[in-house]
């Protein structure tokens, strides 16, 4: 049978107790063998657990994912651009950290502060991490256009371009500037191009059909209108590949 | 939302985060998805952080997601072998270079006994032995991490306690 003040014992040791407790917890030990028996067990596991268990480290790979994608709020908020070689890049090389640096990047920067730009070059990175490209998955045209039917209130241009070296790979939806769009997803090579469409807001001008050209953390991103749609493409292509990539999708009927 | 404040919030409590997601899933594969997910969770409640004590608020995530997570079903079955831990455990450290071989021996020997009768606590006595022996909190803080009563803490504490010495004894008596 315990003492019943034994957890009072162990909050003396534990140093838990103001001093006239403590004191107290002292005068009962004189008298209650259990308690200081307790008392020196208390001290033997102590003493065991300071010196053999381990207290384990966070890997250096976090810590690094944490503060790349710390780095990347940073840089997105204030104004100067950053050079093209990137924390993304530099995340490559400690695998899974990648990932976490993007969505922390993601997560932290609050998406009212973000320029448009931001928010798609964000999805953008989003998308490529494993399981969150696309939603519908197809080479197909046929396939792709009526999925996007009831999931949005336009219907997005489908085209594919695998005759010109930029396959449809398939689509998602996105949210951006608190709507949903459409994302289609072309490849080009090992890389990736992203091109989102959505309907001209009224009140939001449009860019107009000249094709205008911007860099984000390394990423390219085009952006034109045509019949009442608004796209930006999206993609780590370099921008000469990129702009072929508009010509060839505004060319192609 | 700033992402200094995230950055002072977090950085200073990883191997704190790290160290209870180690003891919780047992093992440094899961302890990683832990982390990844609990680091991910921390930014999304960030906004929303207004505490005194960011270590208690993130060792709390930390315990959260280990617990939502199947690691800790798991972690008895996968039980890593030695040397294969990107995390590297402090403890070796200890061993004084000058130890003689058959001292070091058995301090290693202590260590792996210990950490294999720590694993076998049941998981809310061994979380919070952890805490207070190996990170040293108050009981409040505990209380707060754990979401569990200071009374609870106490009687948890001392069963853990109780149970690991007495394991030890039984190892030592053998």
């Amino acid at each position: 049978m315990e003492c019943e003040n034994i957890l009072l014992v162990q909050a003396e040791f534990d140093g838990e107790l103001d001093a006239a407790e403590a004191l107290r917890a002292a005068q009962h030990r004189q008298g209650c063998a259990e308690c200081r028996d307790a008392y020196a067990q208390l001290s033997a596991t102590h003493a065991l657990l300071s010196e053999s268990a381990p207290r384990y480290r966070a890997p250096e790979s976090l810590s690094r994912a944490i503060r790349a994608g710390l780095s990347v709020t940073r840089s997105a908020s204030t104004p100067s651009p950053r050079p093209a070689r990137s924390w993304w890049r530099d995340g490559m090389s400690f695998g899974l950290g990648a990932a976490l640096a993007a969505s922390i990047a993601l997560l932290i920067i609050a998406p009212a502060q973000q320029s448009l730009l931001d928010q798609l070059v964000a999805s953008h990175v989003r998308a490529l991490q494993p399981g969150h490209l696309e939603d519908v998955v197809s080479t197909d045209q046929h396939t792709v256009k009526p999925w996007f039917d009831g999931r949005i209130d336009f219907a997005p241009p489908v085209k594919d371009l695998a005759a010109k070296q930029f396959p449809l790979l398939g689509g998602r939806l996105d949210y951006v500037n608190d709507r949903a769009v459409a994302a289609l997803i072309y490849g080009s090579d090992k890389h990736l191009i992203d091109l989102y469409v959505w309907p001209i807001s009224k009140e939001g001008g449009s860019s107009g059909p000249a094709p205008r050209t911007a860099t984000r953390n390394g990423y390219n991103t085009v952006h034109w209108s045509d019949n009442g749609m608004e796209f930006w493409a999206v993609s780590d292509l370099e921008a000469s590949k990129l702009s072929e990539f508009v010509r060839d999708w505004r060319a192609s009927g | 939302m700033s992402s200094v404040e995230f950055e002072a919030a977090v950085l200073p409590h990883l191997d704190a985060a790290y160290n209870l997601a180690r003891y919780l899933t047992r093992n440094p594969v899961d302890a990683e998805d832990v982390m990844q997910e609990a680091v991910l969770r921390a930014a999304t409640y960030f906004s929303g952080f207004r505490g005194a004590n960011p270590r208690a608020w993130l060792l709390q995530i930390v315990r959260n997601t280990a617990y939502a997570s199947r690691a800790l079903v798991r972690g008895a079955v996968t039980v890593a072998l030695p040397g294969e831990e990107p995390g590297a455990p402090t403890a070796p450290e200890l061993i004084d270079r000058g130890d003689d071989p058959e001292m070091a021996l058995r301090k290693r020997e202590d260590h792996a006994r210990l950490k294999r009768l720590l694993a076998a606590l049941p998981v809310e006595l061994r979380e919070t032995l952890v805490l207070r022996e190996i990170e040293e909190l108050s009981y409040k803080e505990i209380a707060e991490i754990t979401q569990a009563p200071i009374g609870t803490v106490m009687s948890r504490l001392w069963r853990a306690r109780r149970m690991l010495s007495a394991a030890v004894q039984a190892e030592e008596g053998r």
